[in-house]
């Protein structure tokens, strides 16, 4: 029964800076923009986020300075492929390959650094109730918070005059520019606030998570979370349940080397890769299911006349 | 409403009165080939800075990057050594782009090529099967193929049957890929006299690919590679089939309307590309590794693709661009052991290049007008 305590512990703890990322590119993605630069811009906010937290000695400061190098990165990204009309593809490999290179680039004098240690996070009297407070009352603030995001997200979206102005701009950009709204500044601003989210995540691995800088320590969660999405239909709460279930493959992992399954370590790493294909084909299976539920302008350039 | 739109049309307005980017009727031919050389300078211009910054002569500097890896005939060796995977992986790419099937994961493909070519040499060299380098060479080579199409045959599928994003797939399989390499050579594969370390047995000198030169370590595989970029060009633009991919990326409405087959366009962009990229890996086990380790790839896979788009697609373009990509590696690990900068400034100055070319082909469809202050003033 503990076990299970701990095994859902995990589970939200692994799958926090998935459902952070997810949630950023969510918003990206409903307004129209595909940015295949998750993983880039997580890596330089890892190291950001790390190298601000370890000489402040605030990870919150390392949170927020993760929050705006994402931001930036997504701003980068935003000029060349809203207001360029690059193509979107192309201009997220580059920021993925340049923010491999760069967080490289600058995180090698924090290898091997340690941050300070961090406090226990416990809740008055709810992490002392038996199974109930393991589970879910022990965990870093942030973890809540990615719950909360989700939420604000769904009314935001749903509930809001600026949510409905997101999602027509991701419909019909066409018709959101007829009426006066404008196209590209929405979705910079709207990249950049993905940016952040994604730069959260980040932050969360390298500060709370890991807590070490490691070079491409991100491994594929920024590709994951692009899945994810996918995975979620564009749907925030969806996305929530996406991230912590691939929270608790990943955790699988250790929990079955934890009971002596002989599986090499390798092929145990390889189930949350594996399980991106799997649940990519399972949802992709129906086109009609995703044409419906995908922002219709997803990927295409937008030229204001 | 009315306020916003006003609003909007105002600042509009002022937005006209700098520069504006109109479109051209034609896309200009000058700027296609005028644009990677501006991003190099832009690269370059960006490289002065951070040199500076670090407290480093740019000219000694930026010599590492452009002069030492030509200056002498063994240096020019280790040029094509590092040029050759990355023109043979960017080569099935540009195939593969031209057709939009993003085959994003040729550094998974590459690996698996990598561990195909790498366990033949080693069942060759174990069993002490008698063998000779020119003959084995298109064997392993071929082994190398038959693995990488294998691993982007899977994403085919994936798409094909079941409209699976073939970004996002490709890419998964070069982490699944990294995972068996280091399980085969941590576990099954691991050499029995290696002190323990992640590494295969030494491959049999005549499995290994023969030599191109008297000095250095460049190998047949660049031979093969510009024939490869020949091939490529007269598949490209010379049989039907080519052409077909090639509308299909372009205009897959028109491809569908003269009956070209998208899933055949898929399913050959996927495996041509990834075919290259695992003979890719083939070559660089048999060449200058000669064993399987962790670290076969130094991430080839991913700087092909800037490779293919600095070489804005075209299979002659890709030779030069290799090259250029090629320097960029070398004067990496080269700034780190002669400057102590990291070896990440490659990769810090390939996603700049990348950046930059992107910008700079912006001109190639669109150009800039300045619209002067009055003008504008006297339009409104």
């Amino acid at each position: 029964m503990n076990e299970l305590a701990l095994l859902i512990a995990a589970m939200l703890s692994a799958g926090t800076p998935l459902a952070i990322a997810t949630l950023g590119l969510l918003i990206n993605e409903r307004v129209g923009v595909v940015n295949l630069g998750a993983e880039g811009m997580m890596l330089i906010a890892a190291v950001c986020g790390f190298a601000v937290a370890f000489v402040t000695g605030n990870q919150w400061f390392g949170f927020l300075a993760g929050a705006a190098a994402g931001a930036c990165a997504a701003a980068l990204f935003g000029l060349l492929a809203v207001w360029l009309n690059t193509n979107q593809y192309a201009t997220g490999l580059a920021l993925t390959l340049f923010g491999g290179g760069l967080s490289a680039f600058i995180g090698i004098e924090f290898v091997g650094k340690k941050l300070a240690e961090q406090p226990k996070y416990d809740w008055p009297w709810l992490s002392d109730l038996p199974f109930l407070g393991t589970a879910f009352f022990k965990h870093h603030p942030m973890v809540y918070l990615a719950i909360l995001v989700a939420i604000a997200m769904v009314y935001l979206l749903y509930k809001t005059r600026l949510g409905l102005v997101l999602r027509a701009v991701g419909e019909s950009p066409e018709s959101a520019h007829a009426l006066g709204y404008r196209v590209r500044l929405i979705r910079l601003f709207a990249l950049m606030a993905g940016g952040a989210l994604c730069g959260v995540a980040g932050a969360y691995l390298s500060v709370v998570y890991a807590p070490l800088w490691v070079e491409g320590m991100t491994a594929g969660r920024g590709w994951i979370a692009l899945a994810l999405t996918v995975f979620a239909t564009w749907r925030p709460l969806r996305a929530l349940m996406g991230a912590y279930l691939f929270g608790g493959v990943t955790m699988l992992q250790l929990y079955l080397q934890g009971e002596g399954v002989q599986i090499p370590a390798q092929f145990m790493s390889m189930l949350p890769y594996l399980a991106t294909i799997v649940v990519l084909v399972l949802i992709s299976r129906n086109p009609t299911w995703i044409r419906t539920n995908m922002p219709a302008s997803l990927g295409k350039p937008f030229y204001p006349t | 409403m009315d306020e916003r739109t006003l609003d909007n049309l105002g600042s509009r307005r002022k937005h006209h009165r700098m520069i504006r980017l109109e479109p051209r009727p034609q896309p200009s031919i000058l700027w296609t080939y005028a644009s990677p050389a501006l991003a190099l300078a832009i690269t370059v211009f960006v490289a002065v800075f951070i040199f500076i910054a670090f407290g480093k002569d740019p000219v000694r500097g930026l010599s590492i990057f452009f002069w030492e890896p030509i200056k002498s005939p063994y240096a020019l060796t280790e040029l094509i050594l590092k040029a050759t995977p990355l023109m043979v992986i960017a080569l099935g790419l540009i195939l593969s782009f031209r057709a939009n099937v993003w085959n994003i994961g040729a550094e998974g493909q590459f690996l698996l090529g990598a561990i195909v070519a790498g366990g033949l040499a080693v069942w060759v060299t174990e069993n002490q099967i008698a063998t000779q380098r020119w003959a084995f060479a298109p064997i392993v080579l071929l082994a190398g193929a038959v693995g990488g199409a294998l691993w982007a045959s899977i994403a085919a599928l994936c798409k094909d049957k079941f409209n699976a994003n073939e970004i996002l797939v490709t890419l998964m399989l070069v982490y699944v890929a990294n995972l068996l390499l280091s399980y085969l050579v941590f576990g099954p594969w691991k050499d029995p006299k290696g002190f323990n370390f992640p590494q295969s047995i030494r491959f049999s000198d005549d499995t290994l690919l023969p030599r191109l030169f008297a000095t250095g370590r460049a190998h047949v595989g660049f031979a093969l590679s510009i024939l490869l970029s020949a091939l490529m060009w007269i598949f490209m633009f010379r049989m039907l089939r080519g052409y077909q991919l090639q509308v299909g990326g372009i205009a897959p409405l028109a491809a569908r309307y003269a009956g070209f087959s998208p899933r055949g366009a898929l399913w050959t962009a996927l495996l041509v590309s990834g075919a290259f990229a695992g003979m890719a890996g083939a070559m660089e086990v048999a060449g200058p590794m000669g064993q399987l380790t962790p670290y076969v790839s130094n991430g080839y896979g991913f700087t092909a693709i800037i490779v293919a788009f600095v070489g804005r697609l075209h299979p002659v373009g890709v030779v030069f661009a290799a090259f250029l990509l090629s320097m960029f590696l070398i004067g990496g690990e080269l700034s780190q052991s002669r400057l102590g900068l990291p070896s990440a400034l490659s990769g810090v100055f390939q996603g700049l290049l990348l950046f930059a070319l992107l910008t700079c082909d912006t001109l190639v469809n669109n150009r800039i007008r300045w619209v002067g202050a009055k003008k504008s003033e006297a339009h409104a």
